[in-house]
């Protein structure tokens, strides 16, 4: 992959929308790379005793997820220099499986240091699930 | 259980080493669908300019959360970690995570107070390499359900 240039990028551009499927085995693997395992992402019974609708995923699995669409988008997830969410709604994910849905606009351009910030919406079944979702990348 | 508001500001001496390995940074990348070849092609990863692959962005988390427990499990700081919930993440990268790296982590108490029933707890995790590296600075918000009586 080769990296974005900042002459091919303005502001209001706008990236994807990528749907992005999400099952039980997903939040297994998930949770062994990560090591956060919080049984609500694995368990439904216990979910379910906890008060959720059923298994969620884990938050950090979402913003990771979410991350990979402005990472192709700059061609180098190592120009990630930023990336900060708040975790606004929980992704439920049933037996059957789930999919969340990602959108990107161009917010702001640095010529001088080729800083673009990115601002991510994610949606599940509609509903915004992160909020201020904001990465900024190292253009070429 | 009251979060101890004494702890903000404190910070814990650095834990780990933890080891980087290209298995471990293919199994987050697969596990967040990252497809960039940077994380799994070590040729890809050195063309780029790195020393091997590296980690996606937000598997300083994996790091961060290991740094933080000596602090959320300390049963002086009154938090019930049953009752945590993930409020907000935020990372600045000072270069990717690589496979090959030896990862410490610092975490500091940026915050811990009651809040409407509940408790909040801010906390900042500085990842750096044995050899004193700046990798990334890693700030999560933890809201704790309940916690603030």
């Amino acid at each position: 992959m080769s990296v974005r240039q900042l002459s091919e990028v303005a502001v209001g551009d706008t990236i994807g929308p990528v749907t992005i499927p999400v099952t039980r085995d997903t939040l297994v693997a998930y949770a062994n790379a990560s090591g956060d395992q919080n049984p609500i992402h694995q368990n439904e019974a216990f979910a379910r005793s906890v008060g959720l609708p059923d298994v969620i995923a884990h938050g950090m699995w979402t913003m990771g997820a979410a991350g990979t669409v402005v990472s192709d988008w700059v061609g180098d997830a190592g120009r990630v220099v930023q990336y900060g969410t708040r975790f606004t709604q929980p992704v439920v994910v049933p037996s059957s499986g789930s999919e969340i849905v990602v959108q990107g606009v161009v917010k702001s351009l640095d010529a001088e240091s080729s800083l673009a910030t990115v601002e991510l919406t994610t949606t599940c079944d509609g509903v915004k699930v992160l909020g201020r979702c904001l990465a900024v990348v190292r253009l070429d | 259980m009251a979060v101890n508001t004494d702890f903000v500001g404190r910070t814990y001496p650095p834990s780990g080493p933890y080891a980087v390995d290209a298995a471990l940074v293919a199994s987050f990348a697969a596990a967040v669908g990252a497809t960039d070849p940077v994380h799994t092609d070590a040729e890809v990863a050195r063309a780029a300019g790195y020393a091997d692959v590296i980690a996606p962005p937000t598997m300083a988390v994996r790091f961060a959360q290991m740094t933080d427990r000596v602090y959320v499990t300390d049963p002086e700081a009154g938090i019930d970690y049953s009752r945590v919930v993930h409020g907000e993440q935020r990372f600045v990268h000072h270069r990717p995570i690589t496979a090959g790296d030896e990862v410490l982590g610092s975490v500091t108490v940026d915050q811990a107070r009651p809040a409407g029933g509940h408790a909040m707890i801010i906390t900042r995790t500085e990842l750096t390499t044995t050899g004193g590296e700046a990798l990334a600075t890693c700030v999560s918000t933890m809201v704790v359900r309940g916690g603030g009586e």
